[in-house]
């Protein structure tokens, strides 16, 4: 029994390994009438036109790493700020309170970002931040430039904040999980010098989890490149090449969550396939890198 | 003014805690206004309609019946799938596997597969189920889900089991069983309230997954059990109300998206309590 056993243990272990592979070569095979009749135009042409059946994915792509990159970089002097807070200044009895706090907040469904990116954020954020720096904005600057746009809320700026929200609770626990498991002896000896917490964590905590840091920071960004539901609701969903922090954009994921349950063409469908296989690649490159740093025993 | 060195140094040191506690008050203001958003919107549509009448044509009246219904049916399929095959495969990791290289690859692709984004999952799976089977279904949605889960149960299985003490194996083996039994009988009963923690958080996971659903289960306006046929289900439904123009319509879909954020924190609050008792083994 004992060998069965251990076969169908090994199967189940196997059919994980399948399910990556499988996923892979399903977009490969689907996306891959789109690659073959576009080319490289795919990559750099930035028309998306279901009608005249002619399909250029820069603009998602673009938009995807710039929300990416933006909401990381909204999102990780906060994240290092409460792993800081929780491990350096925080009161005993809120810390239990307080991390939980933030694990929770990481717990809530992306589509409730979305809804709440949509309904509660933008329509603030329009009024009180984009409006005002629109007005704010001298006349033929590049600053102009920057903010041009609609003031509805819905662009590539308020997508970033919102997956920001939604990235910032994993990296700090992550962040804090890694702070933690600096010796306190080490730590302790640099305040018996004198040191100031900000020495502290300058001069042992960052350089002792410097590496797996880095690895937390790229999970964060493996999440916000594949993030779906709360983009889509707030990036405005706009096929070009986004020109400023304040136009519409789309991302991958938001294209084909928008357009594939409808695409009715071969062409379309097979063209958003390969979008998904572009996704792949980029988050599948990052996340083996994070993986790397990281070590398998860190943080889900 | 010109500080001395010291003065600069408590200076720095005051900035960097300053800047500490906002981060941590806007993380915390964040989580608060999102709930409350939660509440304020979706407390006032909840009556007794929302959970036993199907979901309205624009401007009838209706609920989420056959949404919530549809719901719990994928998920409870997908947790099934997920748990069989996430405990095997975690039992495979640590206790057959002896950290040979192809442990390895499988610990990596698993980790990759957790952090996978969800929508590749659902065209995946809309490629190898939806498309040969010629149409959307409620088994290729908890296909999707289940897809998802696995790696989490995976993951939690493998790390209780290593937690278990090499005792715990030797007594076992000392009475003569074989290994698949001990892990059976012994292991897998003092790893349970781990592997449980897991399951449940994993079904907390897929319980509010929108993307992977959107072109694998669809949706369905009308009740239905039928696993073969589209079936309606909470995210997608939430989805396509609040995005659409019509006022009741908007205000289920708060309704919905209060439903699960209850559910999943609700969950997330179960696990640390169970995970607090001490393990009874």
């Amino acid at each position: 029994m004992d060998p069965i056993f251990r076969a169908v243990c090994f199967s189940a272990a196997t059919a994980l390994l399948c399910a990556l592979a499988g996923v892979m070569v399903s977009l490969v095979i689907g996306g891959w009438p789109a690659f073959a009749k576009f080319g490289l135009g795919f990559f750099t042409s930035e028309s998306w036109n279901p009608v005249t059946e002619v399909y250029g994915a820069a603009g998602p792509i673009a938009g995807t790493l710039i929300t990416s990159f933006l909401s990381l970089l909204i999102a990780l002097p906060i994240a290092f700020g409460v792993a800081v807070f929780l491990t350096e200044f925080c009161p005993r009895v809120l810390r239990r309170p307080i991390g939980i706090a933030v694990e929770l907040l990481a717990g809530i469904p992306s589509i409730v970002y979305g809804m709440w990116g949509l309904f509660v954020f933008a329509p603030v954020f329009a009024k009180y931040v984009q409006l005002p720096m629109v007005l704010a904005a001298p006349p033929g600057s590049v600053w102009e430039k920057l903010v041009a746009g609609v003031p509805n809320g819905a662009n590539i700026l308020t997508a970033s904040i919102i997956l920001a929200i939604m990235i910032l609770p994993y990296m700090a626990a992550t962040l804090r999980e890694l702070f933690l498991t600096v010796p306190a002896k080490v730590r302790e000896s640099a305040y018996g010098i004198g040191a100031t917490p900000l020495e502290v964590v300058g001069a042992v905590t960052l350089p002792y989890v410097k590496r797996s840091a880095i690895g937390a920071v790229m999970l964060g960004l493996g999440r916000a490149l594949g993030e779906t539901m709360a983009v889509t609701f707030v990036i405005g969903n706009a096929h070009g090449f986004p020109t400023s922090l304040f136009s519409s954009g789309s991302t991958i994921a938001s294209t084909i969550a928008n357009e594939f349950a409808e695409a009715t063409s071969e062409m379309h469908s097979a063209a958003l396939i390969a979008l998904g296989l572009v996704l792949f690649l980029i988050t599948f490159t990052v996340l083996a890198l994070a993986r790397a740093l990281l070590g398998h025993r860190q943080a889900v | 003014m010109k500080l001395d060195r010291r003065g600069r140094r408590s200076l720095k040191a005051g900035a960097f805690m300053a800047f500490s506690y906002v981060s941590t008050v806007l993380a915390l203001v964040a989580l608060v206004a999102i709930l409350a958003s939660l509440l304020v919107e979706g407390v006032g549509g909840l009556n007794l309609a929302v959970f036993t009448q199907s979901t309205p044509p624009p401007g009838g009246e209706g609920g989420l019946a056959n949404a919530i219904v549809g719901s719990l049916m994928l998920c409870a399929a997908a947790m099934v799938a997920a748990v069989v095959v996430g405990v095997l495969a975690g039992t495979w990791l640590a206790e057959y596997s002896c950290d040979s290289w192809y442990a390895r690859v499988v610990r990596f692709v698993n980790d990759v597969l957790l952090s996978a984004p969800s929508i590749l999952i659902g065209l995946f799976i809309y490629e190898v189920v939806v498309r040969p089977m010629g149409g959307f279904s409620g088994y290729a949605g908890a296909l999707a889900l289940a897809l998802i889960a696995t790696p989490v149960v995976t993951r939690t299985t493998e790390d209780v089991l290593k937690l278990q003490s090499r005792a715990l194996r030797e007594s076992g083996v000392a009475l003569g069983s074989p290994l698949w039994t001990t892990i059976q009988k012994i292991l897998w009963r003092a790893a349970g309230g781990g592997i449980v923690t897991g399951g449940l958080l994993a079904f907390a996971r897929i319980s509010g997954e929108t993307a992977p659903l959107l072109f694998t289960s669809l949706n369905n306006q009308f009740f239905s059990l039928d696993m073969g046929r589209p079936i309606a289900n909470l995210p997608v439904v939430i989805f396509n109300f609040a995005l659409s123009a019509y006022e009741d319509w908007r205000r289920l879909a708060w309704v919905g998206a209060l439903l699960i954020a209850v559910a999943v924190l609700a969950i997330n609050v179960l696990v640390r309590v169970l995970a607090r008792e001490p393990r009874r083994s």
